[in-house]
């Protein structure tokens, strides 16, 4: 088991190293001069030679990935060419918003999803399963942007009980744990909860049937083992597949957030992607989906090893 | 000789003009044939160490004449099945060399297209062995097309050949794989492995999976072809009254060496090698009388990751003795056409019975 | 990546490798099978019907459209449901809806149907080449589709358009290389079980060449579980093209997308907040019943049922 671990990190390795290098090119694959944006249109030649320096644009590709790589590993991202600011600053910042907001969208998503699920997987072929997977097909057919457009149609403007958009009162202020902020997190956390929401929900209701439809399960009815008993059983053995589900959502959310966080002005990773990509600021753009998918990857990893260590049955050599 | 205990036609009915050496020389002689694979090892653990490997057939050396059918029998996992899949290059082998009528296949010498045209092979599963997406016709006619016959003239050819192998053609040439029984889908594999024309056909377990009256009634048809089209055959079964019944020589295997070889009813009589007399002991027998007197073999054969040294049996052996596990023994001839590998049939060699067997040989 | 695998649906992956393991029990029975079940199934029925309808309409939705869907006036802007001339109310720019909508089914349908056909084409070529040559070819290919699968699929398509640009072609391409690596993969399993076939093998000893054993015996075994994977990205498809019209990524207005008006009509959320959400409604219809036809489909395609 520690070889397995142990090749599974080094394993990853090289998928970072090419997630590392499609980040790079996508500085590259984009048209234009990326100092277009910034430079006065009369800008003199000897300007536009001395950005092209700073930025770092006149060397070779690969002596470009070299050092980008370096100075990655050391947390510099580069300097976003809209605002003047390190792209690290900025990225860090939305991802902590980001997050937040995805965190508690897995959780809400977790929690109805493997309530339905199991209720499905458990009255299997009921109208309770029926509905449940109805459900299901629902939540991940539903375009969620829009799902968030509706939500704010019935709580902001009908029902005037919930605010449409932003992080908390008052602009940008630091985030409190209180009804004030609180209030702001519910709209979007519910509406990108609904993704994850029907994927557990699938996922949990085939392992509940799938664990219940298993010979153990009988021979321990056999024996008199009581309903809880039994539920216990079940739940114990659905839950390192239903974790390793979530904490793989918990990764698409954050990379994913980019289209609620647009609808709700919700400040984090996507709303910065959003306005990296419209003033075409590239080293934002770049150092943001890096981080993103870095997470990602890791997340992987991680949800990986503990898979492997939660579940007695993968002894992989 | 008493004739009618040969039923069988022995001469081809015609001669081949591909039959380049005459009927002296064999139509495959193979030498020091062997095969390792080597155990996916990850990097880190080629890092702790050098890798294991698997020696599936480990130096072979045996001929097969003109006309005849060897049978080939071991316990599963003796290496039958990866010979011949090495006879017919579907995987390369680590090294030796097949002589086939007197020329070396591979380059420079007899290159594998035109060798695989001469040589066949009828897989155990006529399931996986077809696909399921051609009708059986166009299963049969794939291998001339491949080697530049007309479509046309291919499904001919196939259609001849279905009813050759007893298929009448108008009913079930265009008919899927799924819409026959296995041994209709047996008599199809056999009707593509004919349609080539090959000389030497390898029955890989070619009748392991039919019902006990589906397999004779495929063994017939397989005899009555190689009387018809002149076909030497290379029969590997685990199935020793099968075996006996179609062979004219017989090689045993164990554990990818050659145990013992020579004709079938002699080596069915007097096995030689204790790992024959064992295996034979297991056959059960039609003759009350004829109870088993030897030490039936027990338990499985070793790991070919790491065989046992010397004799590869000397773990299994009622005979072995300390010098067993010390050297290995050698195929040769003991008398007539009878070739054994076994110290106690080497001059000697140090076990001690070597010498009584041989004086008593 | 093991637990990768889980991001486009493990289930619908191992149905397309069910269906090849399948298949070869029934062979051309299979699929008839497969068609009859899924004429009596209504959910399969209905859900066809409903796309068949929504693909009749995106082709004759410019001889069948009750108004000009790009002619703006400032007097007609934001006319609730059920006006007169205009059923469906109007667009913050006077535009009618109804038309929009209708017309807008073209480029909708187009842009989330047409990645997942070429992805077909190129991630099957990649994944039947991976699996058939099998070695180091297939590690080298199959590694680097784990770099892209590395990215969540609404990040790569998000950030390989926003590098390249705002616009239609962007955007295709963008999705097309979003659902490569999924299909790849899926192709690469299918053909990999097929190459362990004796009668790959039996056509080998027959002396054929690669080439000829794909065509022959590979092709025709596999592309159908493929494409019966793809088809169940299709709703995917159509939730990402929207998507990215509606961050401005995709189509450029004044055309009608589905996603791009959801865009422009946010600012009527408030004002009138049921022909706002009208666009979603229709991408909805959509995805749903893409969905649940890939789902009666892979249920028709269960053995075990």
């Amino acid at each position: 088991m520690f070889l397995y671990l142990l090749r599974r990190v080094i394993y990853t390795l090289p998928i970072m190293l090419g997630v590392a290098f499609l980040c790079f090119l996508l500085v590259h694959i984009s048209p234009g001069d990326p100092l277009v944006s910034i430079l006065p249109p009369d800008a003199s030649i000897e300007l536009q030679r001395q950005l092209m320096t700073l930025y770092g644009f006149d060397r070779s590709y690969f002596e470009q990935f070299v050092s980008w790589i370096w100075r990655a590993l050391q947390g510099d991202l580069g300097t976003s060419i809209a605002t003047g600011r390190p792209v690290a600053d900025e990225v860090f910042r939305a991802v902590g918003n980001t997050l937040m907001l995805a965190g508690v969208a897995t959780l809400i998503g977790f929690f109805f999803g493997s309530l339905f699920g199991f209720v499905a997987g458990y009255f299997r072929d009921s109208w309770v399963d029926r509905a449940a997977s109805a459900l299901s097909v629902l939540g991940v057919s539903v375009p969620h942007y829009w799902l968030g457009m509706v939500l704010v149609i019935i709580f902001s403007s009908w029902l005037m009980i919930l605010p449409a958009t932003g992080a908390g009162p008052g602009g940008s202020g630091a985030w409190v744990w209180d009804w004030a902020h609180v209030q702001y997190l519910i709209l979007p956390a519910v509406t990108m909860s609904v993704i994850p929401m029907g994927i557990i929900a699938r996922t949990v209701r085939a392992l509940v049937a799938d664990i219940l439809a298993q010979e153990f399960v009988v021979g321990l009815k056999a024996k008199g083992m009581t309903d809880v008993g039994i539920f216990l059983h079940v739940v114990k053995n659905a839950a390192p597949t239903a974790l390793a589900v979530m904490g793989l959502q918990l990764g698409y959310l954050l990379g994913g957030s980019i289209l609620i966080e647009t609808v709700f002005s919700w400040p984090g990773t996507g709303f910065l992607l959003n306005s990296a990509i419209f003033q075409r600021d590239l080293p934002l753009l770049q150092g943001t989906i890096l981080v993103l998918a870095m997470f990602f990857v890791l997340l992987n990893l991680l949800v990986d090893v503990l898979q492997t260590t939660l579940d007695p049955r993968i002894q992989r050599s | 000789m008493d004739i009618s205990s040969k039923p069988r036609q022995v001469h081809p009915p015609l001669i081949d003009i591909r039959d380049r050496g005459g009927p002296a020389q064999p139509m495959l002689r193979v030498r020091k044939l062997f095969k390792h694979f080597d155990l996916k090892k990850s990097f880190i653990e080629s890092l702790a160490g050098g890798g294991q490997v698997v020696r599936a057939v480990d130096g072979v050396d045996f001929d097969v004449f003109k006309g005849e059918t060897l049978g080939v029998v071991g316990e599963s996992g003796c290496g039958k099945s990866t010979t011949a899949r090495l006879l017919m290059h579907l995987i390369e082998p680590s090294g030796g060399e097949i002589i086939f009528d007197g020329e070396t296949v591979g380059t420079p010498g007899l290159s594998l297209r035109e060798y695989r045209r001469q040589v066949q092979l009828v897989f155990q599963d006529s399931y996986s062995s077809l696909n399921p997406r051609l009708t059986i016709e166009d299963s049969v006619a794939f291998g001339p097309q491949v080697h530049g016959v007309s479509r046309r003239e291919a499904i001919g050819r196939a259609r001849d050949l279905l009813a050759r192998v007893g298929l009448e053609p108008r009913r079930f040439a265009e008919r899927y794989p799924h819409e026959l029984s296995g041994g209709q889908r047996q008599r199809v594999n056999i009707a593509r492995a004919l349609a080539l024309e090959p000389r030497l056909v390898i029955l890989d377990e070619a009748v392991s999976a039919l019902d006990k009256s589906v397999e004779a009634q495929v063994l017939n048809l397989l005899m009555d072809l190689k009387d018809a089209f002149g076909l030497t055959y290379i029969f590997i079964s685990h199935d020793l009254h099968v075996v006996r019944y179609i062979s004219d020589r017989v090689m045993v295997m164990y554990l990818g060496k050659v145990a013992e070889t020579g004709p079938a009813e002699d080596l069915f009589e007097r096995p030689l090698h204790p790992y024959t007399g064992a295996l034979l002991s297991s056959m059960p027998s039609m003759d009350p009388d004829q109870r088993t007197q030897e030490a039936p073999l027990t338990g499985d054969p070793p790991n070919p990751i790491n065989p046992p040294s010397g004799c590869r049996f000397h773990t299994r052996c009622p005979m072995a003795e300390p010098v067993c596990a010390e050297q290995t023994p050698t195929l040769a001839s003991v008398r007539g056409q009878r070739k054994v590998a076994c110290l106690i049939h080497e001059i000697g060699s140090g076990h001690s019975q070597a010498d009584a067997a041989i004086y008593a040989a | 990546m093991s637990a990768t695998t889980l991001s486009f649906d493990a289930k619908a992956q191992k149905a397309a490798a069910d269906a090849v393991e399948a298949a070869f029990e029934r062979s051309t029975g299979f699929w008839s099978g497969v068609l009859r079940k899924l004429a009596r199934d209504p959910v399969a029925l209905v859900s066809a019907g409903v796309i068949l309808l929504l693909i009749l309409m995106a082709i004759f939705a410019p001889w069948i459209v009750p108004s000009d869907p790009y002619k703006t006036s400032m007097i007609n802007r934001l006319k609730p449901i059920g006006t007169e001339h205009f059923p469906l109310g109007t667009d913050e720019l006077g535009r009618d809806m109804l038309s929009r909508l209708m017309v807008g089914a073209r480029l909708s349908l187009f842009m989330g149907i047409t990645p997942v056909l070429i992805a077909f084409l190129i991630g099957s070529a990649i994944g039947i080449l991976a699996g058939f040559a099998g070695g180091w070819l297939n590690t080298i290919i199959m590694r680097s589709i784990d770099v892209l699968y590395a990215f969540p699929s609404v990040l790569l398509a998000i950030a390989l358009s926003g590098a390249l640009g705002a616009g239609i072609g962007n955007a295709l391409l963008s999705l097309t290389i979003v659902f490569i690596p999924p299909i790849a993969r899926v192709a690469e399993s299918v053909t990999t079980q097929v190459r362990g076939r004796d009668f790959v093998e039996a056509a080998r000893a027959s002396g054929a060449g690669g080439f000829t054993i794909v065509r022959v015996h590979v092709l025709g075994n596999v592309l159908g579980p493929i494409f019966v994977y793809a088809t169940s990205l299709i709703a995917v498809s159509m939730i990402l093209a929207s998507g990215l019209s509606f961050l401005g990524l995709g189509v450029r207005p004044p055309e009608p997308e589905w996603g791009l008006m959801l865009n422009t009509l946010r600012t009527a959320i408030y004002s009138q907040p049921w022909i706002a959400a009208l666009p979603g409604v229709m991408i909805f219809i959509t995805s749903i019943s893409f969905n649940l036809l890939s789902d009666s489909l892979r249920s028709a395609m269960d053995v075990k049922n």
